[in-house]
């Protein structure tokens, strides 16, 4: 078998007749963090169902470390951890009874689950809390609590459906720094979120969902070439003689804007800040300022979708023409 | 298609702690309350009714459940209302709570079925239930022990533990129903709003509608009437039509066991044979409530299934 824990081949599903996922195919490798994004309601939250076999596939299929989820959910449900969309808890039981009750279903042996449970807690930063009713907690200690249950399943592959939604910063940098923790250990972690930035961070490739389909697929800077046509913005301040024509001879730039007397703007497909610098001094100019702006994901993100709509619109207008 | 495991794994899990759920909630102490209260004033009332009674009587005991005549309030009627609300109370809100808690997927991620879930949320119900009136049930002869000084005969221990097995199956009915609600109804609101309406028109409104309905479905005969006696076809219709109603069912298998001369339709007949008598025996007794127990039964099962089905072909996102 290969490396990969999760490989999906053609995944759809239909509601009706409405495809709410429509022929999906990624795979995850072993210990990577995979990011599915994409607006809401595009069937990233659907392909996760799909993945842990809460919800049935139309067509196509999946596999998850070699199993079925549909033919094999116990299997499955044993190696992969789920953290939902705003996970829930038993607001009147305390955060350990809530983990010792997930502990009793995943099946962890009794003179096992509290010490799990008790370092799992510390891991997340809860370690005080144990013994509190979870009804007081606020949205990133249940996200937190969430992760800890995760944590204790001792799992190979973590899915985390919009983990960082509604939490603020700080919050959401812990989180980030704990999934980051869980890739070090070898768990391959699969997360779900619309916020593009913040998943940026920490993603080796991301699957850009659009009305059901993966539109775009691969690692960031991959996708910014494919998209931006470039994505690296190199800004440079620097006095001297031909510098504009210097600069548009570094390979990997795509254009050169003289935004002043002695800004230049460079578009690149890489960081060419090396050689914009080389290029000032070997033109006997004098450099002031360099800086780099590496490609967003948001950028491309809006920058697909705009082009998206334009396509459409040409392809609406050959049409009103033809007809 | 066939599924890998065990269906039943982590059923103990989710039974042993829905059970302490509801043994610990204030729900339930609430209900028990009532019950204790209201079933506690009733036997005592009937105690002294027995005490003052100087008959010889072979089945006293039984008496302290159902007091013969035209008695107000008995213990069986207080049961007969109480116990839809103890099961509708404890089910209600089943499976759509744990959505609403958004703890449905998250459960449902471990590696168990959703049928541990559903026939562990069912059992824990029904357990507390059979609890609660086990508990009762030794009170209240427990009660008559001291208050009337005689102790019960076999028969009527015998009669009385079938009497605790018809209650439970009747719980059973009512739990089965609220937690198929709970799995069709996404508002806890909803699920016991229907769930009570629909006890509410099954217990007051169905008898008399059962009886009209009949006589529409076949009306009386002339001749039937002018003897003063009813149509035995409009009889059979009205019967069969308020034996939808659980609590018929419960009811007459709750006469058949604690009322040995009681007379059933059955009975009614050789009572025009002129063959009125005897108290029936404890195994004729049964017999009689025979398909009243099985259809009690047999009704749990059924509102169990489809509340199953619909469950596994839930959505579990909301």
């Amino acid at each position: 078998m290969s490396d990969n824990v999760i490989e999906a081949q053609g995944l759809t599903k239909r509601y009706g007749g409405i495809a709410a996922v429509d022929g999906v195919s990624f795979t995850v490798g072993r210990g990577e963090i995979f990011g599915l994004l994409g607006p809401n309601g595009a069937g990233k939250t659907t392909t996760i169902l799909m993945m842990l076999g809460l919800t049935e596939v139309t067509a196509g299929s999946v596999s998850v470390l070699g199993h079925d989820p549909a033919r094999e959910p116990l299997q499955v449900k044993r190696v992969v951890g789920y953290l939902p969309d705003s996970v829930g808890f038993y607001d009147h039981m305390t955060a350990r009874d809530n983990l010792r009750y997930t502990a009793a279903l995943i099946g962890i042996e009794p003179a096992d689950r509290d010490k799990r449970i008790a370092a799992a807690l510390d891991r997340v930063g809860l370690p005080d809390v144990g013994e509190k009713k979870v009804g007081a907690f606020s949205r990133g200690m249940r996200q937190r609590l969430g992760l800890a249950e995760i944590l204790m399943k001792d799992v190979s592959i973590a899915i985390l459906d919009e983990p960082t939604s509604g939490l603020d910063p700080h919050a959401t940098h812990e989180l980030l720094e704990t999934i980051r923790s869980l890739k070090h250990d070898g768990v391959a972690v699969l997360l779900s979120s619309h916020l593009l930035e913040r998943v940026q961070s920490v993603c080796d490739r991301v699957a850009l969902f659009n009305a059901g389909r993966i539109a775009l697929l691969g690692t960031v800077p991959e996708l910014a070439r494919q998209v931006l046509g470039g994505g690296y913005n190199v800004e440079v301040e620097a006095d001297g003689e031909g510098l504009g024509v210097l600069f548009s001879d570094i390979p990997g730039v795509k254009a050169v804007d003289q935004a002043g007397p002695s800004r230049y703007r460079l578009l690149a497909d890489r960081d060419v800040r090396a050689q914009a610098a080389a290029a000032v001094v070997n033109g006997g100019g004098a450099l002031r300022r360099l800086s780099v702006e590496e490609p967003s994901l948001e950028a491309i993100y809006s920058r697909y979708f705009d082009n998206q709509a334009l396509q459409q619109q040409a392809t609406s207008q050959v049409n009103n023409h033809a007809a | 298609m066939q599924r890998e495991g065990s269906p039943w794994r982590g059923l103990s899990v989710v039974y042993f702690r829905e059970l302490f759920d509801h043994l610990t909630s204030v729900r339930m102490l609430v209900l028990q309350f009532l019950v204790v209260l209201l079933g506690g004033a009733v036997v005592y009332f009937a105690a002294e009714q027995i005490r003052n009674t100087t008959a010889e009587d072979p089945f006293l005991f039984l008496r302290l459940f159902a007091p013969p005549g035209q008695s107000l309030l008995s213990f069986v009627l207080v049961l007969s209302i109480l116990v839809p609300i103890l099961a509708i109370g404890l089910g209600f809100d089943a499976i759509n709570g744990e959505y609403n808690r958004r703890t449905m997927s998250r459960i449902l991620a471990q590696p168990i079925y959703r049928d541990a879930l559903l026939f562990g949320k069912f059992l824990a119900g029904l357990s507390t239930i059979a609890i609660a009136l086990v508990t009762l049930w030794l009170l209240v002869i427990g009660f008559g022990l001291l208050r009337l000084g005689v102790p019960p005969s076999g028969e009527e221990i015998g009669r009385l533990f079938i009497f605790l097995l018809v209650t439970i199956a009747y719980a059973g009915i009512w739990l089965a129903l609220a937690v198929t609600f709970s799995v069709f109804f996404r508002s806890t609101a909803t699920a016991a709003l229907v769930a009570l309406g629909l006890w509410l028109f099954l217990a007051l409104l169905w008898p008399a509608l059962a009886q009209m309905l009949g006589e529409v479905i076949s009306p009386s005969d002339i001749r039937f009437a002018q003897l003063g006696l009813p149509t035995p076809d409009t009889l059979a219709w009205q019967q069969g039509l308020s034996r939808v109603s659980p609590g018929t069912l419960y009811g007459e298998a709750v006469v058949a066991m604690l009322n040995p001369d009681a007379q059933s339709m059955t009975t009614l007949l050789a009572q025009f044979q002129g063959r009125i008598g005897a108290p029936l025996p404890l195994d004729q007794s049964i017999m009689q409530a025979w398909p009243q127990m099985v259809s009690l039964i047999a009704g749990t099962i059924l509102l169990y299934v489809i509340g199953y089905v619909a469950f596994q072909r839930q959505e579990v996102r909301a």
